[in-house]
């Protein structure tokens, strides 16, 4: 009996923990979709970095670990992050990539001396916090998926509504500012919403491997399909995929980690997609590629 | 008076610099409305900056554009822009109709969708640059020549008054060249204002009515057989040009 309660509990937790993994999955997939159109996949990795001292300072200044306050220091603080990328790109002769590099290893480095520092301050509550460096799906807890779901849902609806100016953007940035739309806004905004879909995910997948959850699910979702609604849907499906077999994974063996689990699942879709999509795939490519080279020999055969 | 004097596009004392450089320099143009306009230049002339500055994408350290007697930001609805083909990327995962159907998205305006109405017009706009077989065509399948076609389409559902284009004979093939310069004289034909970065000296004056010299500076500007002569021609391009006009 008290072994059944003790398995009835452990599901219930599970659940909860897969449907957290599933949703942050499915949002940083649909968001990452715009980030990998626009070749920013990098910028989501310096997000995630930049966003570890956002985390420790927040805990730091209110001594609290409600995943709201946490997410809000790692957004506040990846927002930071990018703006400095975006001015040393703008105001310096530095080159985006590097700037990126420095930005985010300087950040991250931060992070980790301000976590060390709270680790040796005594406090009895910090403990768990440095599962924000490689995640940990189990620690989510009911509020936590809660607060994933609504933050990520409202990012969604907030894509959806501006469905057709997104488009716009990411394919053509000079028409859509020279018809009146306020590209430098809509920028912002996306870009917001892209460090919403990365802050959300950290607890659960980390710092360090957050951002293959934004291009993973986006690229393998671009070979299916030639479409951009469906990309979305697609890439957002697999992130959700990614999320909930790799925290299942995770929790059937001890000491695997959430993260680099759900990475993994998540560069299986990749891996199959670019193997064996249709028209995109390697697999397809080659047959045609054979096939092509098989009737062009025919004519020239005879000729010779 | 006023109106047989309107100008489609008034540029004054306009400069633009990216830091430090001018890339612009005291720009002054005036472009009569019904012209068929080349803007020619060596690389690095500013022919798009001038573009850009005049539909408001860059800004300029000073100067001033309007259209029709308004700031552009009034005017929006009867400018069409057609981009430098380059400046996209065409694997981006959307067909032919979709990228035209963008033309609609300004006089939309905001949260929209497109309709019905706006499919049709579409439609009509892929007819006259005849590929109205490739609606459903992923735009990356595409030839140079039809994306240009593409971007043509979609200024024209604009239903602009003023039509700027950035180098559209950029990489088109022979008999594409030939249906666009058609349409453009259409365009020109129908009360249409169109200004055409444009690099192929040899077909200025078969193709345009009007030019511009640009470097920097404003070399010249007015109707092709005033304008588009040897010497402004050796001022532009700086003598190292060795093409002669002799006709």
């Amino acid at each position: 009996m008290q072994y059944l309660s003790f398995l009835i509990q452990n599901y219930y937790t599970l659940i909860i923990v897969a449907i957290g993994a599933a949703l942050l999955g499915a949002v940083s997939g649909a968001l990452g979709t715009y980030a990998v159109l626009r070749r920013q996949s990098l910028l989501g990795d310096a997000i995630s970095h930049a966003a570890l001292p956002g985390i420790a300072f927040a805990f730091i200044l209110t001594g609290s670990k409600t995943s709201l306050i946490l997410i809000l220091g790692a957004a506040i603080a990846g927002w930071i992050g990018t703006l400095i990328i975006l001015s040393i790109v703008r105001l310096t002769r530095i080159k985006y990539d590097s700037a990126l590099a420095l930005v985010l290893s300087t950040f991250f480095g931060f992070g980790l001396v301000l976590l060390t520092f709270i680790q040796r301050s005594g406090n009895a509550n910090q403990a768990g916090l440095d599962t924000f460096i490689f995640g940990q799906a189990a620690t989510l807890l009911k509020r936590d998926v809660l607060t994933i779901g609504i933050l990520g849902g409202v990012a969604l609806i907030i894509v959806l509504i501006l469905w057709k100016e997104l488009k716009l953007l990411v394919f053509d940035e000079g028409f859509a500012a020279s018809i009146g739309f306020p590209t430098r806004t809509l920028d912002i905004l996306l870009t917001s919403l892209l460090v919403i879909a990365i802050v959300l995910g950290l607890q659960a997948v980390g710092a360090v491997l957050m951002s293959a959850m934004i291009v993973a699910p986006a690229v393998a979702a671009r070979q299916w399909t030639n479409r951009l609604n469906l990309m979305v849907i697609l890439a957002a499906g697999f992130g959700a995929f990614a999320g909930v077999s790799g925290t299942i994974i995770s929790s059937s063996a001890t000491r695997i980690p959430t993260g680099p689990m759900i990475i993994l699942c998540a560069t299986f879709c990749v891996g199959i997609s670019i193997a064996f999509a249709p028209k995109r795939g390697l697999i397809w490519d080659g047959i045609r590629q054979r096939r092509n080279k098989r009737n062009l020999k025919l004519p020239t055969g005879k000729l010779i | 008076m006023k109106a047989s004097h309107a100008k489609a596009i008034e540029v004054t004392d306009l400069t633009v610099a990216y830091q430090e450089t001018p890339v612009l320099w005291d720009i002054d143009l005036d472009v009569p409305p019904g012209v068929l306009l080349a803007i020619v230049g060596p690389n690095g002339a500013g022919k798009t900056t001038l573009i850009k500055a005049i539909l408001g994408l860059v800004r300029p350290a000073a100067g001033n554009v309007l259209i029709y007697n308004k700031p552009y930001e009034a005017q929006r609805r009867i400018v069409g822009y057609v981009p430098q083909r380059g400046s996209v990327d065409w694997d981006f995962p959307t067909n032919v109709l979709d990228v035209v159907m963008m033309g609609r998205y300004g006089s939309l305006g905001w949260i929209r969708r497109p309709g019905k109405r706006d499919r049709a017009l579409a439609m009509q706009a892929l007819e006259k640059v005849g590929m109205e077989n490739y609606t459903t065509r992923q735009i990356s399948q595409l030839s140079g020549g039809q994306q240009q076609r593409v971007f043509l389409a979609r200024a024209l559902v604009q239903d602009a008054t003023i039509y700027l284009m950035d180098e559209p004979f950029q990489g088109v093939d022979a008999t594409t060249e030939r249906a666009i310069v058609t349409l453009l004289q259409e365009l020109r034909e129908n009360g249409k204002t169109v200004v055409v970065v444009h690099h192929d000296l040899q077909t200025v004056t078969d193709y345009f009515d009007w030019v511009t010299l640009l470097n920097i500076r404003r070399i010249a500007s007015g109707p092709v057989e005033d304008t588009f002569t040897s010497d402004n021609l050796r001022e532009t391009y700086g003598g190292r040009i060795a093409f002669i006009k002799n006709r």
